[in-house]
């Protein structure tokens, strides 16, 4: 199996201990990305148009926020498995990754900002 | 002495899930800031391993405890259309409508972003294990990962308490 261990690191014994490939990691930490910045997105959407606001509240109770959230987990959880897939067993380096995803959870961050979506909301 | 059946719930959202993930965060970070080679024997890792697995999983458990019965079960007492609930005693009053349009509208939606990262930081760790230790850079990203976890969380946490400080869900 192929080591992503870092070259020039004086590992410690692990006994049996057999590294793993990185892709696996390197594809949660993408999806983990791509799930925030769904939510971000969904968030604005809502605030900017009322059909999607309408078509997102998917219990009464909880309002639009039951398909914003759910929308965004349902968006992680298929991303985690498509790059699941797509990256398993591979011996990549996550640091382009690693880099996509902050940006993505920043835009995440600022999509679930209120001062930031509330300016997408149509003037009353 | 006793609690309502919303306080009940407040309680379960806020502090019983709250502290879970308080501690998983402390055991975690301990544990993820001290996995280096020269600091740790081999079977001080093992050891060291099991307890980044229990406390990391633990958090992320409680992070999707803490937005799940938030979201599904107190949000919706929250905003329910009538006069004494804490969205229409927020609304009503000027001086206090900014604790709902920006408070609550912003812990309602970023909490859900600290489970997803949480998640991430406990799969990291249970992927690798005792493994970690080789890996100095995943094992920064992931200490990284676990911090801002924490901290989404934290403005979540605060805005939830000043806000039923403010307007208690009774």
């Amino acid at each position: 199996m192929t080591s992503n261990a870092d070259a020039g690191t004086t590992g410690p014994e692990l006994g049996d201990y057999t590294d793993k490939p990185e892709g696996p990691v390197t594809a949660a930490i993408l999806a983990a990305g791509i799930g925030s910045f769904a939510l971000g997105l969904l968030t604005t959407l809502a605030e900017a148009n009322e059909r999607i606001k309408e078509f997102l509240n998917f219990y009464d109770p909880v309002g639009p926020l039951s398909g914003k959230t759910v929308g965004a987990v349902a968006v992680w959880l298929v991303a985690w498995i498509v790059l699941h897939v797509l990256y398993r067993g591979k011996a990549v380096e996550s640091r382009k990754e690693l880099a996509i995803s902050l940006v993505l959870i920043g835009l995440g961050l600022l999509g679930t900002f209120p001062i930031f979506f509330q300016a997408f909301a149509p003037p009353e | 002495m006793s609690l309502t059946h919303h306080e009940f719930w407040t309680l379960v959202h806020g502090m019983v899930f709250g502290a879970v993930f308080l501690l998983g965060f402390a055991g975690g970070l301990e544990g993820l800031w001290s996995l280096r080679p020269h600091l740790m024997t081999a079977e001080g890792i093992r050891g060291r391993a099991l307890r980044l697995k229990i406390g990391t999983t633990a958090m992320a458990v409680a992070a999707w405890g803490t937005v799940l019965t938030g979201t599904w079960i107190v949000y919706p007492w929250y905003r329910e259309d009538v006069p004494d609930s804490p969205r229409s005693v927020l609304l009503a009053d000027p001086a206090r409508e900014q604790w709902h349009h920006f408070g609550m509208e912003w812990k309602e939606h970023i909490a859900w972003i600290s489970p997803i990262l949480a998640t991430l930081v406990a799969f990291i760790v249970l992927y690798y294990g005792a493994g970690l230790i080789l890996h100095e850079r995943l094992r920064r990203t992931t200490l990284a990962l676990f911090v801002l976890a924490f901290s989404i969380a934290a403005v979540a946490g605060i805005l939830g308490a000043l806000i039923t400080k403010t307007a208690p869900l009774i």
